[in-house]
């Protein structure tokens, strides 16, 4: 494989960890535009364990999933108080907090961003991308996610039949914030400089637009996602200066049609049935 | 210990709510027994929906103290409420948007222990809430109708959907917020027979309803709202004949 591909499906696994850290979140009805702050987190507390701590790549992850998990589930509690277009601006203030946190935070070299890191290979990625992705398929089958989709249809309707919605929601911003610490390890890893400008928010947005356009109500969603908003521009090339205009206009074209997103619970079911009468 | 007077299965002690300046409950005390079928009337604004809210803790009470099978529950989140026992239908249905009919039996279940089996599928989580949705499904005659979206059924199939989910939770007390409105003579009728096989297993029922045929012959005991306030208690006949509640309520309605 070429470079320059190795560099897209890299590109790829990183954006599908992204997508599934909103995705998670989502599936509770709660729209975060700040994931690009957990992942930072993420990105430089890997950074700093396998650079100045000596930690191997894979221990660094976890423990910043889990450190990520940690502060994901202290930004749950006042995202309880907020819905909708509020939760989105709250979230994305936090995102510009993380981003200024480190533009000023000098141990890791503020503005002038941070190195040292070697370089992970393209399976190492996968490895995690194709492992979490897994992990969330697995979930949405089990009887938890029927309690986060009861909460995200109606949340006053689920307490009333006993789901407890705090832990639900603050448990699935957990969850996301430490999907998105590892996606920030790994961007960290594959581009071996990371700077604050590297978590702004266009990238929290760019998270919510995988999910939304390749399918906001199932997993495979954030694949198909995320593929698009990484080679649709390259296959665009053709159209030289245009093609981000074009890739904006196919955008608004799946949401004009599909609102769920390419993939749903209904166009999967189809898939699966024509694959198994096969 | 037995008591002499068995405590009620839910009892309301001056329970107020305000929303704002608007008073929709002032010194609301209700007690009912257990294994009755108890009714709450009352004009439309009375109070009746916001009764029901505060018993299963979708809002708070102003003042007052609600206590259910001796636990007090005044300040208890929902889902405690219900899983203690409480379930209720809506006046304006709530189903979950993207569930089929067999999930909303299968999640009106909550797990009460064992975290950790909820990671597995629901059928392998909990066996017995799937065999118990099952039983659901065949009694209530949702059969056909088990795969489907719920919310996209017609009107009455949801309002089965809803009791069914109401009582796959094994509730103690059940809450019904104008069950037969929209039913025809005949659904009445079948809803009354279900009601009374419920009682007979031991189910508490409170129900409001404004079909005063429907609540005269199902219910033992009435409640009157009238602007927040308990206008009247007692039986069908004694509520009848109560001058108060004629001028208030049942005047109107002749
Ligand atoms: N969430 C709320 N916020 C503000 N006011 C409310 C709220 N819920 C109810 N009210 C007010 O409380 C009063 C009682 O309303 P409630 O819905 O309990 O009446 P009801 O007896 O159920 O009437 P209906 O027969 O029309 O269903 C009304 O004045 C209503 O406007
Ligand atoms: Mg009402």
């Amino acid at each position: 494989m070429s470079t320059y591909y190795a560099g897209l499906f890299a590109d790829v696994g990183i954006l599908l960890l992204g997508a599934l850290s909103v995705y998670v979140i989502l599936a509770t009805g709660q729209l975060s535009l700040g994931n690009a702050g957990f992942m930072g987190i993420g990105a430089y507390l890997a950074s700093y364990l396998t650079v100045t701590l000596q930690w191997p790549l894979t221990a660094a992850l976890v423990a910043a999933a889990l450190a990520c998990g940690a502060i994901g589930i202290i930004v749950g509690f006042p995202a309880l108080r907020l819905r909708g277009i509020y939760l989105a601006m709250a979230t994305l203030g936090f995102g510009e907090m993380v981003r200024s946190f480190f533009l000023n935070f000098e141990p890791m070299g503020g503005s002038g961003g941070f190195h040292g890191m070697t370089h992970v290979s393209l399976g190492t990625i996968w490895l995690w991308a194709g492992g979490v992705l897994l992990a969330v398929l697995v979930l949405e089958r089990s009887r938890l996610w029927l309690e986060l989709r009861a909460v995200h249809d109606d949340e006053t309707a689920a307490g009333l039949v006993g789901l407890d919605t705090t832990l639900t929601k603050v448990g699935a911003f957990g969850f996301g914030a430490a999907i998105a610490a590892i996606a920030g390890g790994l961007f960290a890893h594959h581009h071996v400089y990371i700077e604050p400008a590297n978590f702004g928010f266009e990238r929290s947005i760019e998270f919510v637009l995988a999910v939304i356009l390749g399918g906001s109500t199932v997993g495979p969603g954030a694949l198909v996602g995320a593929m698009l908003i990484v080679m649709l521009p390259e296959w665009l090339r053709v159209v030289a200066d245009w093609r981000l205009a074009a890739f904006g206009a196919f955008l608004i074209l799946v949401l004009l049609t599909r609102r769920q997103g390419i993939l749903d619970r209904p166009l999967l079911a189809r898939l699966a049935f024509r694959r198994s009468a096969a | 210990m037995r008591a002499i007077a068995p405590q009620p299965l839910l009892d309301l002690a001056n329970v107020s709510k305000m929303f704002g300046g608007v008073s929709a409950l002032s010194d609301v005390s209700i007690r009912i027994p257990e294994g009755r079928i108890v009714g709450v009337i009352g004009p439309n604004g009375a109070g009746k929906t916001t009764l029901f809210n505060v018993v299963t803790g979708a809002f708070r009470a102003s003042s007052g103290a609600v206590t259910f099978a001796d636990e007090p529950i005044t300040h208890w989140p929902s889902y405690r409420i219900a899983r203690a026992g409480i379930a209720r239908t809506f006046q304006n249905i709530r189903l979950f948007a993207s569930m089929t009919v067999f999930e909303h039996l299968l999640v009106a279940q909550p797990h009460q222990g064992a975290g950790i089996r909820r990671f597995l599928p629901a059928r392998r989580a909990d066996p017995e809430a799937w065999r118990r949705a099952e039983e659901a499904l065949a009694f209530f005659g949702l059969a056909a109708y088990r795969d489907r979206i719920a919310a996209s059924l017609p009107y009455g199939i949801q309002r089965k959907v809803e009791m069914a989910r109401a009582l796959t939770a094994r509730p103690r007390l059940l809450l019904l917020d104008e069950p037969v409105a929209g039913m025809n003579h005949d659904e009445a009728a079948e809803l009354r027979t279900l009601l009374r096989q419920l009682q007979d297993r031991g189910l508490t029922i409170l129900s409001i309803e404004h079909d005063m045929a429907f609540v005269m012959t199902l219910c033992e005991m009435l409640y009157v709202l009238d602007f927040g306030v308990l206008i009247a208690e007692g039986s069908p006949a004694e509520i009848r004949s109560n001058p108060v509640v004629i001028d208030a309520y049942l005047g109107s309605e002749a």
